[in-house]
């Protein structure tokens, strides 16, 4: 099945793991991922903390491309993206607000948009599908479900599953034959955009999912957020230091997660990008498949 | 005829935006008015003399008065006018107050529209009809539903006054809420010794019959004379043998049963006996767990039961019983408060409601009574407290204040500092409601002698610490400060909503209910035990929240209410209600069919077949007069042409 | 020492009444339980609490609510807005009141506007963002020169930070002209763009 496809602009930069992953598994689970023509950044936080119209404008130009390819569905990896294309199509619904919005485009957007949904969601109504090409199964490994705090709230806006605790990723990766362990801080802020104005506020925030995920066990964060991976995972040393430790956490994607399952190697995943080497779990996993191997662990 | 007109002022109510003098004025020319004139309080004592006087003075044989709702004083000026005289159904009353002068500021607009009122009105009396009620008898006996406290003090106090009583409980054993507490505030004296011998009052009274794990299945009937259809579960135990010894619960094997009274802090056995002072004291199978029952083997309890009271096949049973009168004193349950993913959502088990931990509390709970924390069975030294969950939270369509829940926090701290001298204890808390004799200065004990820190603020998040705690974040609103505590154990003080199964119920006993599923009183203020159903009473948290001496004084006001209404022999019937023209009627069964109450039947009259109303079940709704093709069927006091000259008078104003 | 808030004189009614109608929150429904303040994870940065906000909000203390610095330190995360009893989109409050503060020209943490302008900065030019320019841009904004400068190293052996920026095959141009028809208007409008 073919989508139209909204990568973010991180996809291009930080988190060229997450979208190598991302067009793994999906690839795996043929779904066709086709980014739409000449998309522009959202804005991310910066654009609505400074201005909803502006954000707006930034945002309507994508769905307007995507509404003009005849898209009925828009997928996109990001959380913060998601949000604001979804924002923004719901703030438009307002005559005044969408006027306000046209004046700043060279053309009037088009009346109606796709609806914006997660990859992840996508993904999860191919659940069958994903459990019938598992080739390596995750049983054995511990992982926490890091969602961020942009997933699924606000509630109304996302309809995201449950606000405060969203189990969409439990369930792929557990089907996958994971451990998910009950991460409470599972929709906390990891400090977001702060990282670089107010370190302070990233180190605080992200420090303390990392001191939960340890005490709980976990061989890994797994998330679905471009910035709560940066933070979590390159400024790991930074959280490290405000909470007078050394934090060694793997943080990785969900499709870098699901990818290991379908049978992908650790660069076609993109896991050598890690700042925090996630060899500890790769080292497990291998670990765990060479011994029931010889029973065909394989499906 | 010679009408009456009163245009009452109500102070300023409906003076302050309606010119009643010029209403008045405008009254003495509408057709048979013979005076008017607009007092200032019509329905106070002076007010009520000037009624009687004008229609001596001036032989009035109809009065209107134009003041509030019928709903409010209709029956004192219909008893005005009786005194005076004259039959009461030659009253109107014009609402010119919560229709006129307090919805809108216009006064020329008000004062017409409060004219036009009672031109209606005049219209409406000039064809009226005396009316005579007739006469029934009373069924003496009265049925109380449910057995918490309210229940119990309306069910001894009725059969105290000689009544004959008929007890239903859902539950196995009486004693509701009440019966799983500790102790009570403000005293702090332990609930089953003051709740026990009024139990066990219930238990030996002559005039009591109880029927324990039963539920209403069917009302019909009307005040005075109610036939009650109650359902009797399968206990699996001929009670009439069991001796409560409780040689079978010892022996049970199904030792992982779900242990409802103690609210699931622990596991009992299939067959129980709630706790030790339970009434009946008689023992319970649960089905669901019951090896004989669910596999067919086991027949343990039937084997070791010395009175041979085990039944396996027993059925459940339909009872019917006839009572003039009817005490819903449902109770509550508490919400369910794991809507809060956010509190764990249910998932840790040191987090538990109030209820729970009253069972921990208690010497008859699960621990006898040493506070131990459901994780690992230690003593907790930190315990959190965090009132309103699931309490004032628009959030979740609970808007509403549960009342009593911030004064059995205070208990719950005072008594945790009793039991654990060493504890640390913390409130969180948005106001503390302790209006009652004594209770703000419990609370102010639980502070100042034990050490409890209240903390104003709401809690956003509950958390394992992943290190044996728990973490509690919340905010001091009056420090204006973030903080968080590491608690070894949190008690939810969960709100209440009412009693699952109440709406049902309220639309058996065809009483109203609020949004929430609490029963309606007839007024809030001054008829806070009756319904609008004659006949139905309330007590307890059934009608809204309120704490034990509340909820007894509404159980022995509602055995007031039973009391005085069979002081009467026989009852008056409301003569509104409908009535058939054979004549006219050609048995096409329409109304036979839309009566809600089941008030028609079809009777023989020189050969042919008519509809009748059974006078002492119609409610007068009116339903059958608009569906019958005929206009066969006239509602008395509301006939067709005395609506139809209302009609007219307002479309000649 | 703070003075007498004169409640007589220091209300700005027309104040809340603005907020409340471009946020299109109901303001007076908060009772003050301090749930927004207890859940936010950026309450430990912030000088007033969001609660306390609200409460400035409710009485119209327009200047104290509009100087504060949480505005700019506030996450935009909506935990505030998600366990809000009242059912009270805090976190849209607290976007409207910086809005509103930034086109009364009211800046109390400049660094952090620094960084949205910045970022949007890398937008208008490239048409998407771009990590590097970002910071580059602040570094000479804020002369803070040593910005993160210990995870460059990293981030590049690990090719996560593209030195040169992704532009769409389209150009630039169509998103220019946004940024640029903005700023036109917000002049127009006589506000901070």
């Amino acid at each position: 099945m073919k989508y139209a496809y909204y990568p973010g602009c991180s996809a291009k930069g930080s988190s060229k793991d997450y979208e190598m992953s991302t067009q793994a598994v999906c690839r795996q689970l043929d779904m066709v991922l086709e980014e739409i023509p000449g998309w522009n950044c959202c804005g991310s936080t910066p654009a609505h903390a400074v201005d909803t119209e502006l954000s707006a404008a930034l945002c309507a130009r994508n769905l307007d491309i995507a509404a003009r390819q005849g898209a009925q569905l828009l997928l996109t990896p990001c959380p913060s993206c998601l949000s604001n294309l979804r924002a923004a199509a719901q703030r438009m619904e307002k005559p005044t607000f969408r006027q306000r919005v046209n004046e700043l485009l060279d053309e009037p957007a088009a009346e109606t948009f796709p609806e914006v949904i997660s990859v992840m969601q996508a993904i999860a109504r191919e659940k069958e599908n994903l459990v019938k090409r598992v080739r390596l199964s995750l049983k054995g490994v511990r992982l926490a479900a890091y969602y961020g705090c942009l997933m699924s709230r606000p509630a109304e806006r996302m309809r995201f599953e449950d606000p405060e605790n969203p189990l969409l990723m439990e369930n792929l990766l557990a089907a996958c034959g994971a451990e998910m362990v009950d991460f409470p801080l599972k929709t906390a802020c990891c400090g977001a955009a702060f990282g670089i104005p107010e370190r302070a506020m990233t180190a605080r925030n992200s420090g303390r999912i990392l001191e939960l995920a340890v005490r709980l066990g976990v061989d890994a964060i797994v998330t679905a957020c471009p910035l709560c991976q940066m933070n979590l995972d390159l400024r790991q040393t930074q959280a490290g230091r405000a909470f007078e430790t050394r934090f060694h956490m793997p943080v990785i994607y969900y499709t870098q997660a699901l990818g290991l399952a379908l049978g992908f190697t650790q660069r076609e995943l993109g896991l050598h990008k890690l700042a925090v080497s996630a060899e500890g779990l790769l080292n497990k996993l291998d670990g765990l498949r060479r011994a029931p191997a010889a029973e065909g662990g394989q499906s | 005829m010679r009408i009456g007109v009163f245009v009452c002022h109500c102070g300023s109510n409906i003076g302050g935006t309606v010119d009643c003098a010029r209403v008045a004025a405008l009254a003495r020319d509408f057709p048979d008015v013979a005076y008017a004139t607009d007092p200032m309080y019509t329905c106070a004592e002076p007010g009520q003399a000037a009624i009687e006087e004008a229609i001596h003075e001036y032989r009035l044989d109809g009065v209107v008065v134009a003041s509030c709702s019928p709903r409010m004083h209709e029956p004192t000026f219909r008893r005005t006018v009786e005194r005076a005289g004259l039959n009461r159904y030659m009253f109107e009353m014009a609402n010119i107050r919560e229709h006129v002068s307090w919805i809108g500021k216009d006064k020329e607009a008000n004062t017409n529209k409060a004219a036009e009122l009672v031109r209606l009105a005049v219209e409406k009396l000039r064809h009226n009809l005396p009316l005579a009620a007739s006469q029934f008898d009373v069924n003496k006996r009265v049925l109380v539903i449910g057995g918490g406290v309210a229940g119990i003090q309306a069910a001894l106090d009725c059969a105290e006054g000689g009544i004959p009583v008929v007890l239903v409980e859902r539950e196995a054993t009486i004693g509701g809420k009440m019966a799983k507490l500790d102790k009570t505030f403000p005293t702090v004296d332990c609930s089953a010794c003051i709740l026990g011998p009024k139990m066990v009052d219930v238990a030996q009274h002559p005039k009591i019959t109880l029927y324990a794990c039963a539920e209403v299945e069917e009302i019909s009937g009307y005040v005075g004379n109610f036939t009650v259809k109650i359902r009797k579960r399968a206990t699996y135990v001929d009670w009439s043998k069991c001796t409560g010894c409780g040689a079978c619960t010892e022996k049970c094997p199904a030792k992982k049963t779900p242990d409802a009274f103690n609210e699931h802090t622990g596991t009992t056995t299939a067959i129980n006996i709630a706790f030790p002072q339970a009434i009946p004291k008689k023992a319970v199978i649960n089905a669901q767990y019951c090896r004989q029952l669910t596999k067919g083997k086991c027949g343990v309890c039937a084997k070791v039961c010395p009175t041979g009271a085990i039944n396996y096949a027993m059925q459940e049973e339909i009872v019917s019983e006839n009572v003039g009168a009817i005490v819903a004193a449902t109770g509550y349950d508490l919400m369910d408060w794991r809507v809060y993913q956010e509190y764990g959502g249910g998932v840790y088990p040191d987090v538990i409601t109030s209820l729970q931990y009253e069972r921990l509390l208690s010497a008859s709970g699960p621990t006898g009574g040493h506070v131990l924390r459901p994780s690992d069975g230690k003593e907790p030294q930190t315990v959190v407290f965090v009132q309103c969950v699931g309490s004032r939270d628009r959030s979740i369509g609970r808007p509403y204040c549960s009342g009593f829940c911030c004064m059995y926090t205070a208990k719950q701290a005072i008594l945790t500092k009793d039991h654990i001298p060493g504890a640390q204890t913390f409130v969180f808390y948005m106001d503390i409601r302790a209006p009652g004799k004594m209770y703000d200065e419990f609370v102010r004990r639980a502070s100042e002698e034990y050490g409890t820190e209240y903390i104003r603020g709401r809690v956003s998040q509950i958390y394992p610490d992943g290190q044996g705690r728990l973490v509690v974040k919340g905010a001091d609103t009056l420090l204006g400060e973030q903080v968080e505590i590491k608690a070894d154990l949190v008690v939810l003080a969960v709100g209440i909503e009412a009693s699952k199964g109440a709406v049902n119920l309220a639309e058996k006993l065809r009483i109203s209910y609020d949004n929430h599923g609490f029963f309606m009183e007839s007024h809030v203020k001054l008829r806070p035990v009756e319904t609008n159903t004659a006949g139905v009473f309330l007590a307890g948290v059934c009608q809204g929240a309120k704490d034990i001496p509340a909820s007894v004084a509404q159980g022995s006001a509602a055995a007031a209410k039973v009391l005085t209404l069979f002081a009467r022999d026989k009852l008056e019937s409301d003569p509104q209600i409908a009535q058939v023209d054979i004549r006219r009627c050609v048995a096409c069964g329409k109304c036979l069919r839309c009566c809600p109450f089941g008030a028609i039947k079809e009777t023989e009259f020189r050969g042919e077949t008519k509809a009748q109303v059974i006078a002492t079940v119609c409610q007068g709704c009116g339903l059958c007069t608009s569906t019958c093709p005929q206009g066969a069927i006239q509602l008395q006091h509301a006939t067709d042409n005395q609506i139809l000259a209302e009609v007219n008078a307002l479309c000649q104003c | 020492m703070n003075d007498t808030v004169d409640l007589n004189r220091m209300r700005d009614t027309a104040f809340t009444a603005q907020v409340e109608a471009l946020s299109g929150q109901n303001i007076s429904a908060c009772y003050q339980c301090g749930n927004c303040t207890a859940g936010c994870p950026a309450g430990f940065a912030y000088d007033v609490q969001v609660s306390q906000i609200m409460r400035g909000v409710q009485l119209g203390l327009k200047d104290r609510v509009l100087r504060s610095r949480s505005l700019w330190m506030c996450l935009s995360c909506s935990t505030c807005s998600q366990r809000c009893p009242n059912n009270i989109d805090v976190a849209a409050v607290m976007e409207t009141l910086r809005h509103m503060a930034r086109k009364a020209g009211i800046v109390s943490v400049p660094k952090m506007e620094k960084f949205w302008l910045s970022f949007l900065n890398t937008v208008r030019l490239f048409g998407r963002s771009h990590e590097i320019g970002t910071m580059v841009l602040y570094m000479l904004r804020s002369l803070r020169l040593h910005t993160d400068v210990d995870l460059a190293p990293t981030a590049l052996a690990k090719g996560k930070l593209g030195l040169l920026p992704h532009i769409p095959p389209g150009g630039a141009e169509p998103v220019e002209r946004i940024f640029t028809r903005y700023k036109e208007r917000a002049q127009r409008e006589g506000v901070r763009p």
